[in-house]
């Protein structure tokens, strides 16, 4: 089944690229923030010190890039972590209780969908000084709607179901219904839109960080690399194309991925 | 329609108040002023600075001044740009933003839907995949990628494209930024309108069609293409939110005087009103966009008037 090679392949892209970012920074013997003037935009060489090259103020772009893609997946990862606890919560309870709940929750849910909700978390770096914490829950906090929303379609639907009935029948209480019964069964789709909530959240990070308004230096992240590249890059291409081809392989295979998956379950759910 | 069409304006109108509640009350909520600055000004000065921009007046009873304002077409003055109304910088920015804007949305919608559909007729070749494998590329990569890669290679490398922005230059300035902010939406819109197309293709008015001897050109243009473009109609309100987010980065990087770069510039001077000012102008414009959407879609399926 090539939907589940796909799966197999970008899968362990990610999961090798994951390892390379924990390790390499401690392989290397150079560290992200250490300058040095003499070495100012050395090209990348295999043999040589400085495996990507250095920056403009002679830092070695191998652990800059490593240590960005840790940013990258980090801020990546928890905002999705924020963004599914929102969302699975808002979504399962609009759809369980239904009704008129449901119909204010959801009417409120196309509000949002309305809003330029980028240019939110933009005024909300400016207010709050690019606060790293923040980062997270801002991207986070926009992240959720669409998630909210395919929860609260797929609980619409296990609400009515047998084996929900029946388990209504025996006399069990509304909370375990919830969590024995229907929770277990979102499951499958959760996943999917976690995993297609990630890219989103690296790519409004590094949106944030390529125009300055993100992670802050000496730290560093994709976006932020890619940032500082595009300032370099008649002198210096690789600044710019090393981070830029990561980043985008990375957004690509979190979207493979993610479509690898949903037609796993699909194909699961299907009969 | 005309009560649908009022219905759709009426409901328009709560969206628009809590964006300019909220986006308000964030900027508002900021901890120091505006005009909080390295070396501290005298007490009196500021004073007399909070007084002029009436920072020194309950939150509520700003609100209210700044949303009539609104009401009359007024943004305020600029924190930054000395002696500029925030509503002079949109008026000289904006028409750049538009014009690049619009463009690449023509051009996003003429590529998408026709690689789409011809993806769509062709369904399983090679020709299809190429279709549907450059659009997964498309939607994977962002623009702020894209624009400075095609720099390097067509501007720096080649040097067939100027790289960056001249008032002076021909149509051949706007040749990469509306390339760069279209490509996503290509890509876009060549999945949607491949997807719907084969839904459509496959329905027993069209093989009614085919029956009646029709040529496949006519088929697809008097009767797939309308109903196979809901979907792209009902995607435009998000491309045009994704155009104008989009707008800020190829500004940025092509040195476009746009409202994007306006945004940016004073999101960090932390120039309050012109940052609040703009997104109350964005957000005024998408949601006005999103309703010319949803009356069109009213206009072309009757059946969603009465839902």
């Amino acid at each position: 089944m090539s939907g589940n090679r796909t799966v197999k392949v970008t899968g362990t892209f990610l999961l090798a690229i994951t390892v390379a970012a924990l390790v390499g920074p401690w392989i290397s013997p150079n560290d992200y923030v250490t300058t040095n003037l003499d070495q100012i935009l050395v090209s990348p060489s295999v043999s040589g010190m400085h495996w990507f090259g250095t920056d403009g103020l002679g830092r070695d772009l191998f652990v800059r890039t490593m240590h960005g893609i840790r940013v990258t997946m980090l801020v990546a990862v928890v905002a999705s972590l924020v963004s599914l606890v929102i969302g699975v919560a808002y979504g399962a309870i609009a759809g369980f209780v239904g009704g008129r709940v449901d119909a204010v929750m959801m009417r409120l849910v196309d509000t949002l969908y309305a809003l330029p909700f980028i240019f939110f978390v933009i005024l909300l770096m400016v207010v709050f000084e690019r606060n790293f914490f923040l980062i997270f829950v801002a991207i986070g906090a926009i992240n959720w709607l669409d998630m909210a929303r395919i929860v609260r379609g797929q609980t619409l639907s296990l609400r009515e179901r047998e084996f929900v009935e029946a388990a209504r029948l025996t006399g069990v209480s509304t909370a375990r219904i919830v969590f024995r019964h229907i929770a277990p069964n979102l499951m499958g789709i959760v996943i999917v839109y976690v995993t297609l909530t990630i890219p989103q959240a690296i790519l409004v990070e590094s949106f944030l960080s390529f125009l300055g308004l993100g992670v802050q230096e000496p730290q560093t992240s994709l976006g932020a690399l890619v940032d500082a590249g595009v300032n370099q890059m008649e002198r210096a291409s690789f600044a710019l194309l090393i981070p830029a081809t990561l980043l985008a392989l990375i957004l690509m295979c979190f979207n493979f991925l993610g479509d690898g998956l949903r037609d796993y379950f699909d194909a699961r759910q299907s009969p | 329609m005309l009560r649908y069409t009022l219905l759709r304006i009426v409901g328009a109108i709560p969206t628009l108040l809590l964006v300019i509640a909220l986006a308000f009350l964030m900027v508002h909520a900021a901890p120091g002023g505006p005009f909080d600055d390295e070396r501290a000004l005298p007490a009196e000065v500021e004073a007399n600075i909070a007084a002029a921009y009436h920072l020194d007046e309950p939150l509520p009873k700003q609100f209210v001044r700044y949303v009539s304002g609104l009401l009359r077409g007024d943004l305020g003055p600029s924190y930054r740009y000395v002696d500029y109304s925030v509503n002079e910088l949109i008026a000289t920015a904006f028409p750049y933003s538009l014009r690049i804007g619009a463009l690449a949305m023509a051009l996003a919608l003429l590529i998408g839907v026709s690689a789409g559909t011809l993806a769509a007729l062709r369904q399983g070749t090679a020709l299809d995949r190429v279709v549907m494998g450059f659009s997964m590329t498309g939607i994977s990569i962002p623009v702020f990628v894209v624009a400075p890669v095609l720099v390097l290679l067509l501007a720096v490398k080649l040097q067939w494209l100027p790289a960056g922005w001249s008032e002076t230059g021909g149509a051949g300035r706007y040749i990469l930024p509306v390339v760069t902010l279209a490509l996503p939406q290509i890509a876009y819109i060549a999945r949607l309108t491949r997807a719907s197309m084969i839904d459509v293709l496959g329905r027993d008015f069209i093989r009614t069609a085919h029956a009646q001897g029709l040529g496949t050109a006519t088929i697809i243009r008097v009767h797939a293409l309308k109903p196979a473009m809901l979907p792209v109609l009902s995607y435009m309100g998000p491309a045009i939110a994704a155009i104008l987010t989009g707008s800020v980065v190829v500004e940025e990087i092509f040195g476009i005087p746009g409202l994007g770069q306006f945004f940016v510039r004073g999101a960090l001077n932390r120039d309050y009103t012109l940052v609040l000012g703009i997104v109350v102008f964005y957000a005024t414009l998408i949601i006005a966009l999103n309703l010319v959407v949803d009356i069109l879609y009213g206009a072309i399926d009757p059946r969603v008037r009465y839902r």
